[in-house]
């Protein structure tokens, strides 16, 4: 029998299991196979170069503010950035998650709701978050709440659509059924299909995450006196490129976990949501 | 008279925008009857049903469930079975079952009668021989299957009539005559009043104990649209023997109704005028307009 399945070309690829992982693996490796060869390039023409930092420099930038007390304020600076960051973060995120789940639930159901909100969740989508930015610093003020409400802004009306959409694909016929099983109107919108909705959240919630982080950072970098967007604007003014390459690769590492973990949640709580999904 | 009847509609007319679909229904129907509903494709078959249901309102005329004019919505007297999406895809089989008797109660005492309600719902699950799936999600079973719970799941809550919508109608034929034999069984069992739409002739005459036969093909009829598309009116209402067995489909007799249904029903060439329809079920009835009778004369 011709073999007639390639490991790595052609709609008919049929990669094996390790050749995946590798295959995973590789343009990380490339990437930092890359750096590596810049850097050494540019420290061997200059020893003092900063825009590409050496991985022992890198090391001691970690040490520097993850294992060393901060000689000005006592903190480990990583940490507590890390805190007053996440906190916004999730701040932000679970109020907009939350009020835009029972909003987006109830405009999918209730016509009367729906013709009062769907034009007004359409313009307030449309207002590009990062204007009003100072109208909210002007209200809210500069401390936790106004970039707490930028987030929220930023992510809400997107989660409300979302959830509206997905209700609206609901078919009729289960809303008939639920009745004739003797389901209140409220029994239909948080009994039937609220559970069935739930997983899609966490879709919104994945996807909405980057556009929080983009509002967090921003908030941060304007006005802020902690937080890890704040050091990465802070610490340009001296170029430390180490600091800064630590402190997004340490963002983009806790952005990743939050979606795997995310990601996992669907697959262990709700088995029976898009069964055919790839891990 | 009307209160005598589980479902009886009167001068019934459906719109939707300016197309007629149905025009002028009239039906009664007594408890326990097994009643099929055949017609050609778009006739309105379903729309009929979606008004019974609550799913949708008339346009006009009289609707009454056991006399009751006060069933505008979907109601738990009514059943439903859908030909797909009758399942709720986020519960598991057991409790896609249990959920009927769950939703009426607030969810506290739901949580609390869950072990009887449990043991209800695998009485019911054991009636449609699905008792070993109750721990899989609707996913996980095949098309048949998803049939048998959507049955069950409507049985439990023991409805007045039970409304089925072509519920075999995405089946193969072999899984199809078994659920024939088993909504037979089913219906003799709980003395069910069931109002089953199909498009299978066959189906219909073997499973019914009266047929009715709907057409947009007839001649007559007051509304004002001679020459256009008509809305479907019953043609012909026959009361049916009960089929004991599938060998009953293969008899010399089955075959000649069928021939004969298919003529009152599915022809276009073949046009009988309102006062001629074949309506030999004994509670069968026609409201005539005065012009319409004039022809009689
Ligand atoms: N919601 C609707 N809006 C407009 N037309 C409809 C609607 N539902 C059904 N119809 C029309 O009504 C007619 C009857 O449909 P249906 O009851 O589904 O027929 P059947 O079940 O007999 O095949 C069809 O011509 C269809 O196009």
């Amino acid at each position: 029998m011709k073999k007639d399945k390639t490991w790595f070309r052609g709609l008919h690829a049929a990669p094996p299991h390790w050749l995946r992982l590798l295959l995973a693996i590789l343009p990380f490796m490339l990437l930092v196979a890359f750096y590596l060869t810049a850097s050494h390039i540019r420290h061997t023409e200059n020893p003092q170069d900063k825009l590409l930092p050496t991985i022992t420099k890198m090391g001691n930038a970690i040490k520097k503010t993850a294992f060393t007390e901060d000689k000005r304020t006592g903190k480990y600076l990583l940490w507590s950035d890390t805190f007053s960051s996440l906190k916004r973060l999730l701040a932000g995120i679970s109020m907009a998650a939350a009020s835009g789940f029972l909003l987006g639930l109830n405009m999918g159901l209730l016509p009367g709701l729906r013709s009062m909100l769907l034009a007004f969740i359409t313009f307030l989508a449309n207002v590009p978050p990062l204007a009003i930015l100072p109208i909210l610093f002007i209200s809210f003020g500069v401390g936790e709440l106004g970039k707490i409400m930028l987030i929220f802004l930023g992510t809400f009306p997107l989660i409300t659509r979302d959830i509206y959409l997905a209700v609206r694909k609901i078919p009729q016929n289960m809303i008939v059924k639920s009745l004739t099983l003797g389901a209140s109107q409220a029994g239909v919108i948080y009994r039937v299909i609220m559970p069935q909705i739930l997983p899609r959240l966490i879709e919104t919630v994945r996807l909405s995450l980057g556009a929080a982080w983009l509002f967090l950072i921003a908030s941060e970098a304007i006005a802020s006196q902690s937080g890890l967007g704040y050091r990465i604007f802070l610490v340009r003014r001296y170029l430390s490129m180490d600091v800064i390459i630590v402190y997004v690769a340490w963002i983009t590492l806790i952005a990743f976990s939050i979606d795997l973990i995310l990601r996992k949640c669907i697959t262990w709580v709700f088995p029976w949501y898009n069964p055919k999904m790839e891990r | 008279m009307s209160d005598a009847y589980l479902l009886y509609l009167e001068d019934i007319q459906k719109t939707y925008g300016d197309k007629l679909v149905l025009a002028d229904i009239d039906l009664a129907v007594k408890q326990g009857e097994f009643c099929t509903v055949v017609g050609p494709s778009g006739c309105g078959k379903s729309t009929l049903l979606r008004l019974i249901l609550g799913q949708e309102q008339p346009t006009s005329g009289k609707l009454l469930i056991n006399g009751r004019a006060d069933v505008l919505h979907p109601s738990p007297e009514r059943g439903i079975v859908y030909q797909r999406y009758s399942l709720f895809p986020h519960l598991k089989i057991i409790d896609n079952i249990m959920i009927g008797l769950i939703l009426p109660l607030p969810f506290w005492k739901g949580i609390f009668k869950k072990k009887i309600i449990r043991k209800e719902a695998l009485h019911y699950l054991e009636q449609v021989q699905l008792a070993e799936h109750a721990h899989k999600y609707p996913h996980q079973l095949s098309g048949g299957m998803r049939q048998r719970v959507a049955i069950a799941q409507a049985l439990i809550k023991k409805p007045q009539i039970l409304l089925m919508d072509e519920p075999f109608g995405a089946l193969d034929p072999g899984t199809r005559e078994s659920m024939q034999m088993l909504i037979i069984e089913l219906w003799e069992r709980h003395n069910m009043t069931i109002f089953f739409v199909t498009h299978d002739l066959e189906e219909a005459v073997f499973l019914g104990s009266r047929i009715i036969v709907m057409s947009q093909y007839y001649l007559g009829g007051s509304e004002k649209t001679d020459g256009q598309a008509k809305g479907a009116r019953i043609v012909s209402d026959h009361s049916l023997e009960k089929a004991s067995s599938t060998h009953y489909k293969e008899s010399d007799e089955f075959g000649k109704f069928i021939q004969q249904i298919r003529k009152e029903g599915m022809d276009p060439a073949y046009l009988q005028h309102v006062t001629q329809f074949n309506l030999q079920h004994r509670d069968s009835f026609q409201t005539l307009t005065s012009e319409e009778r004039a022809v009689l004369q």
